[in-house]
């Protein structure tokens, strides 16, 4: 079995390394700074990081001063409280002047498990894409994870990336480099595409694997640059395949879903089936059990791309 | 008292930017002041009128706290607006922006004949301040309670940058009833961001009316001095007590500064005075005629 990662974690890690290498990356946190892991920066750091307390509105106020001041601020906390609590503050503050703050978000999706609908984030990814100016990322491991930090560092203007609680499998190799809106074929497939991001996309491969399995052979996607969407891969992949489904732990609303949607019906309307929750939040239990409730199991994503087959096939 | 020598740009008597550093004790005098907003405040009756929509009420109360501090206290450069050493300055009640935009281009960051395009397609200048567009503003604002976040953030980022670059944000007094803005209190005493200095324009209306009868503010000097900020309360129209108030910014160690400046909705137009109608109003012919008319004879 691959090693496994958690995307969080690299972030902390990453962050800590960036930090020794550029005097310039400020952090801050709104308490809860173990959840998101910018604990490590703040310790090698103490004067380059800033905890605003139980205060998200007022914490990416903040970075946009920093930002403003000539400083590199990453803020993070519970993405649902970035995204939800201080949408207007980013919107405002940060994407309506396009300011260099990175917003590394953690705790997205259902997979939060036990905390309960109230933390887990299924509408971040919808109200970040909808904004002008912000770029979003959802890495699908721990390479990805540290090279998209990297890049961000590198990178003028607003970026928010969403994190997860549980660990991944590894796809990638240690020196992967992140690419701004560009997606990647992670296997090829001629029957039907599927396109996922963060956890999802491995649920995709393992998909993949399954409908191999019973002859069907798919492309699999990460499309962990959400916005801007490489839209020429998603166009390709429809024309080569003629079906796809999108997966993502977020509503099948506003995200990956409603972005492939958007590119699919303009320039190549081919059936597509999206994976993620419908028109409802998460609720209390454990990450496994919470991902079958809401169907976003490997097999769910099976199930959805022989759907988009039959389509495509006139059944 | 200040420990270097600020340079303050300011135009003398004759038009002509001037360059005083405080040991040569050239500041500013009191009426040269009250002329300048004087002049200001009758480029915010013409921009307007001109525009036909904007903040009347809340533009004039600000005028005479903007004034002393562009022409009497911060450090800037209108030659060269990004100059690093110069000290930021955040519009938080964004609506006043047609005073901030007059006392921009008196500064010369910008052609006085585009205070004339307010809020029209294609301007420099937005209905409310945008840092893209219009040299000299620092930060886009309008949507209320932020600006004094993002004075934080700068004044963290001066601190780590070193060079005693400070840091002023003027916030309204309705808009102290936004929860952020108190989530940014706490968070300028934790810090000791001493190089911070808020002032508050308290002309006590807001658009839906008097703010003791909209949502109460008061104890307001108790509530900053609560939140550990080194508070004072000035008479916003007079130059003396406002010059005074940040002179004594400067001596404050260790917390942020809030001067509460008591101030007039309509300043220095009778009619406009102390009128709520006017917050979000511009004058019609009439009173246009008749606001030029006073300040001319003012």
């Amino acid at each position: 079995m691959a090693a496994q990662e958690s995307t969080r974690v690299e972030y902390g890690k990453a962050l800590l390394q960036l930090g020794k290498e550029n005097p310039d990356i400020v952090a801050l946190d709104a308490d809860l700074s173990g959840s998101t892991q910018t604990k490590h920066f703040a310790k090698a750091f103490p004067q380059r990081f800033f905890n605003l307390g139980v205060a998200e509105q007022d914490m990416l106020g903040t970075a946009a001063g920093l930002a403003l001041g000539g400083k590199i601020p990453f803020a993070s906390t519970f993405a649902m409280f970035a995204t939800g609590r201080a949408w207007e503050q980013i919107r405002q503050s940060i994407a309506y002047t396009k300011l260099n703050v990175k917003i590394v978000a953690s705790h997205g999706g259902v997979s939060v498990g036990e905390d309960g609908g109230s933390h887990q984030a299924v509408e971040d990814l919808a109200l970040m894409r909808i904004l002008p100016n912000m770029v979003v990322l959802v890495p699908a491991d721990g390479p990805e994870t540290r090279a998209m930090v990297r890049w961000a560092v590198e990178y003028q203007g607003p970026v928010y990336i969403r994190t997860g609680r549980m660990p991944f499998p590894v796809i990638y190799d240690e020196d992967h480099r992140f690419e701004l809106g560009r997606g990647y074929i992670l296997r090829e497939g001629e029957d039907v595409t599927l396109a996922g991001v963060g956890l999802m996309v491995h649920h995709c491969l393992e998909a993949a694997h399954l409908l191999a399995q019973e002859g069907v052979s798919a492309r699999v996607l990460n499309l962990s640059c959400l916005k801007p969407l490489d839209w020429q891969l998603v166009v390709d992949s429809a024309r080569l395949t003629g079906a796809f489904v999108t997966a993502e732990e977020h509503l099948a609303t506003g995200g990956l879903g409603s972005a492939v949607s958007e590119v699919l019906a303009e320039h190549c309307p081919v059936p597509l089936q999206r994976i993620g929750l419908r028109d409802i939040f998460g609720t209390s239990g454990k990450a496994e059990i919470l991902l079958k409730h809401y169907g976003l199991m490997p097999d769910d994503i099976k199930g959805a791309a022989i759907k988009a087959l039959a389509r495509k096939n006139g059944r | 008292m200040v420990a270097n020598n600020p340079i303050i740009y300011y135009i003398n008597k004759t038009g002509v930017h001037t360059i005083v550093t405080k040991n040569c004790q050239e500041i500013p005098d009191i009426s040269h002041l009250r002329e300048i907003a004087r002049q200001v405040r009758l480029d915010i009756i013409e921009m307007l009128f001109k525009a036909g929509s904007g903040h009347t009420g809340g533009s004039l109360s600000a005028t005479d706290i903007l004034v002393a501090l562009f022409f009497a206290q911060m450090r800037l450069n209108p030659q060269d607006p990004c100059w690093p050493q110069r000290d930021r300055f955040v519009l938080s009640k964004g609506h006043a922006a047609p005073a901030l935009y007059a006392v921009l281009s008196r500064l010369g960051y910008f052609p006085r004949e585009e205070l004339f395009t307010l809020r029209q397609f294609g301007s420099s200048l937005q209905g409310h301040p945008d840092s893209s567009c219009t040299p000299g503003v620092e930060v886009s604002t309008g949507s209320l309670g932020q600006g004094l976040s993002i004075a934080n953030g700068m004044a963290l980022a001066s601190r780590l940058n070193g060079g005693g670059t400070r840091v002023y944000a003027l916030l309204g007094d309705g808009e102290v009833q936004e929860g952020q803005i108190w989530e940014a209190a706490m968070t300028a005493a934790h810090y000791r961001l001493d190089n911070l200095v808020a002032v508050l324009d308290r002309n006590r209306l807001q658009i839906d009316g008097r703010t003791a009868e909209v949502m109460s503010l008061e104890p307001l000097a108790q509530k900053w001095e609560a939140f550990g900020w080194h508070t004072l309360e000035v008479d916003g129209h007079a130059f003396p007590e406002l010059l005074a108030g940040l002179q004594e910014t400067h001596g404050v160690k260790g917390r942020p500064s809030m001067i509460i400046a008591h101030t007039v909705k309509g300043k220095g137009v009778s009619i406009f005075e102390n009128q709520v109608k006017y917050h979000g109003v511009t004058p019609s012919k009439e009173e246009y005629e008749q606001a030029l008319k006073e300040l001319h004879a003012a």
